[in-house]
């Protein structure tokens, strides 16, 4: 019913549009010029006036009505379903909808039979209820609407008006998400360190969450705090960070200065879009990619020198990941590096720099906020990348800087802690939120670090 | 006055030079140069002496080809993949176009200041200390300073900014700016200093100024200067020099450019009949 609503309300708004336009040219009788707004925007004030109020009200209903009816349901089929638990009474209720509007059901008895007729009754009674008000708002809508189209009407302001009231909707619907993942992080996060205190979690150096548990079977109801010290899991994913970014910025970086200064255009336009291409293939290729050949690469090559080698390396993690975000760095740097005027390089060249002198001593600094955002860019990609080091890098937490031997990192514990069969109120799933909390905290210090940086440096060109 | 390196240079060569007939030595010669841009001429055999010492002013309606000229110059049309030039260009007895050529050091002598400032982003010392920190001109941090110093007083600038050399060039006004470019030039010691309309960005009173600095810096330098504007040649030239679809219609004394034109064309450009 609602989509049938919906699409009358669209109906409805495009024939206001074309009465309102006609009908604001009709009350000067064709004289243009007599309109403060042109007839356009009186179309888009009738159709707005007309439509929205009901849009809201269909809203509105879609949101509220199911839980209403569900306790009506509830109340009226009372002394069906006394004694049963929340989850049977939910039970109840699905199949009760299910025997009323068609769907899977689980088995049918007098009780269902009896809430499946009221459903009905009142899914009746509701869609013919919104039916009369939302017809009710239209027309309110439209009279107010048709009456208030006179030629001195300021219905321009009120268009560019409702734009931006649609704007900032949907900039909030984006805030607001992101408002609420955080929010999320944080109370599973202190529900976590009710069970374990944060300073265990933040400076502990012993990371086995399977061994959360003290006791076993039915008994095990401790927690063992001792086992989730992050900072194994940290070390690890600046490890690999820290391997990635050594690739991917000279790469990125020398490929961008070639792009943008010294290739020939044919080149350029070739060159570009493939090393784009590369921010295309999905992680997971790269990560069999680092499993399968890099690591048993790096393992051979290494044991040659006669170096211990594990056969899922940091190292080999950290290479690919840093392939992966060369595209990161060198595209957005060479639209900086673009962005620098021509007449600095002119006025460098000018004055007898070469080429590099003239980008090493002008165009790069005068680049270099945006390099630097590139770079933090591609960091922020490399900490939260999670599917290359899920193959590559190993799950054992080792507190290691030997970029030969296996780490783990945050991400791939928050996929170990997450995948499977889990209670979501056990410490061990709860970590995964921590996990995550300290991982949003360090990309966000990351950040605002290098703000700062970019600020103090910056060479301002105009 | 203490002789910078470029002035010595300069004063070694001027035996050698070529003179006019009135007794000029003559600093560039073009000889028969055309350029092509692709496809298309934008200089048809242009011929021309640059007399030491003198502001020659380059001057023309839009599209003629004085800008295209003054890059010539000093070869900064070489950044332009599309752009040929041909025939002869002599800067003190050598062929600039001559593979043999360094085109960095030919830069170095032959500086120019762009149509709009454009002073690097940093600060006004290292602005000027750029040219001499990459050709190495100075010994020492004191002998950089001095330069620089020297550089923003040629350039009328020196009062100034003195205090305030270390916040960014991009800081000034445009007219400072432009004395700013102008004196970023002056510090590698040029011998001839290129202008493409050097006052087209700025306010009458700047213009004022830079006109003047240009007229001082004739003492040392040897100048070249595109404009639009006529009053500005008639004000800051000794040479003219009339372009029109690419030819050099007509070269000479200002003085008689203005007053006493050979061409018709030239006559109908200063009185304003096109252009």
């Amino acid at each position: 019913m609602f989509w049938t609503y919906f699409f009358i309300l669209i109906a409805v708004f495009v024939l206001a549009t074309f009465y309102g336009r006609s009908r604001s040219l009709q009350v000067v009788n064709g004289q243009l010029s007599a309109l403060h707004s042109r007839p356009g925007y009186h179309g888009g004030f009738l159709a707005i006036v007309t439509v929205v109020p009901a849009l809201i009200a269909l809203i509105v209903w879609v949101i509220v009505a199911p839980n209403i009816m569900n306790n009506i349901v509830s109340s009226q089929s009372a002394d069906f379903m006394s004694g049963l638990s929340k989850p049977a009474v939910e039970a109840f209720l699905r199949d009760a909808r299910a025997l009323a509007f068609g769907g899977i059901v689980g088995f049918v008895d007098a009780g269902k039979e009896h809430a499946a007729e009221i459903y009905k009754s009142l899914n009746t009674t509701s869609n013919i209820l919104m039916g009369v008000i939302m017809a009710l708002l239209v027309a309110g809508g439209f009279f107010y609407g048709v009456r208030t189209i006179q030629p001195q009407m300021r219905a321009r302001h009120f268009v560019e008006r409702s734009v931006m009231a649609l704007l900032i909707l949907c900039s909030a619907v984006a805030i607001f998400t992101t408002i609420g993942i955080v929010l999320s992080l944080i109370f599973e996060s202190l529900r976590f360190f009710q069970q374990v205190p944060i300073l265990d979690f933040v400076f502990g150096t012993h990371w086995s969450p399977q061994s959360a548990f003290i006791g076993a079977g039915a008994e095990a109801t401790g927690t063992n705090s001792e086992v989730f010290g992050a900072i194994p899991l940290l070390v690890g994913t600046m490890l690999i960070t820290f391997i990635a970014i050594l690739v991917a910025a000279p790469v990125g970086l020398l490929s961008a200065i070639y792009l943008s200064d010294y290739a020939a255009q044919p080149v350029r336009a070739v060159a570009k879009p493939m090393l784009e291409i590369l921010a295309g293939i999905p992680t997971v290729v790269y990560g069999f990619f680092a499993a399968l050949a890099v690591a048993p690469f790096i393992r051979g090559w290494g044991e040659s020198f006669g170096l211990t080698v594990s056969s899922e390396s940091a190292l080999a993690a950290g290479v690919v990941m840093g392939i992966m975000i060369i595209p990161f760095v060198s595209s957005l740097s060479d639209d900086v590096i673009n962005a620098v005027p021509q007449s600095l390089r002119d006025g460098s060249a000018g004055l007898g720099a070469t080429k590099s002198e003239t980008i090493r001593r002008v165009v790069l600094p005068a680049a270099l906020p945006g390099i630097v955002s590139a770079l933090i860019l591609a960091i922020s990609r490399a900490i939260g990348e999670t599917m290359i080091v899920v193959m590559a890098a190993g799950l054992a937490a080792n507190m290691t800087i030997n970029p030969l031997e296996a780490v783990t990192t945050v991400t791939v514990q928050i996929v170990t802690l997450l995948v499977g069969d889990q209670e979501f109120d056990s410490a061990k799933t709860l970590a995964a939120f921590a996990l995550g909390l300290l991982l949003f905290c360090i990309t966000l210090a990351l950040n605002v670090f290098a703000l700062r940086v970019v600020k103090k440096y910056r060479e301002q060109y105009d | 006055m203490e002789m910078t390196a470029g002035n010595v240079q300069q004063a070694d060569l001027n035996g050698a030079l070529p003179v006019t007939e009135d007794g000029v030595p003559i600093k560039m010669r073009a000889n028969q140069v055309t350029v092509h841009y692709g496809e298309k001429q934008a200089l048809f055999g242009v011929d021309l002496n640059v007399r030491k010492s003198n502001v020659t002013a380059l001057i023309g309606p839009s599209g003629c080809g004085k800008s295209t000229f003054l890059r010539c110059l000093n070869r900064m049309n070489d950044t332009i993949d599309i752009c040929r030039v041909g025939g002869e260009i002599v800067l003190d007895n050598e062929d600039i176009y001559d593979p043999k050529i360094d085109v960095v050091e030919l830069r170095a002598r032959v500086g120019m200041v762009f149509q709009k400032p454009n002073p690097f982003p940093k600060s006004i010392f290292e602005n000027v200390a750029y040219g001499p920190r990459i050709h190495g001109l100075a010994q020492s941090k004191s002998d950089l300073e001095e330069i620089v110093a020297t550089s923003l007083q040629k350039a009328g600038l020196f009062e100034e900014v003195k205090d305030r050399l270390d916040e960014p060039g991009t800081g000034l006004s445009g007219g400072q700016q432009q004395r700013l470019c102008i004196a970023r030039a002056i510090a590698v010691s040029p011998e001839v200093i290129l202008m493409d309309e050097p006052c087209s960005a700025l306010d009458p009173i700047a213009t004022a100024k830079v006109e003047e600095l240009i007229d001082e810096l004739r003492e040392n330098y040897t100048i070249v200067i595109v404009t639009h504007s006529m009053q500005q040649a008639a004000r800051v030239s000794q040479r003219t020099a009339f372009f029109h679809l690419g030819y050099l219609v007509e070269e000479g004394k200002t003085n008689d450019i203005f007053t006493n034109p050979k061409d018709q064309r030239t006559q109908d450009y200063i009185t304003g009949r096109f252009g």
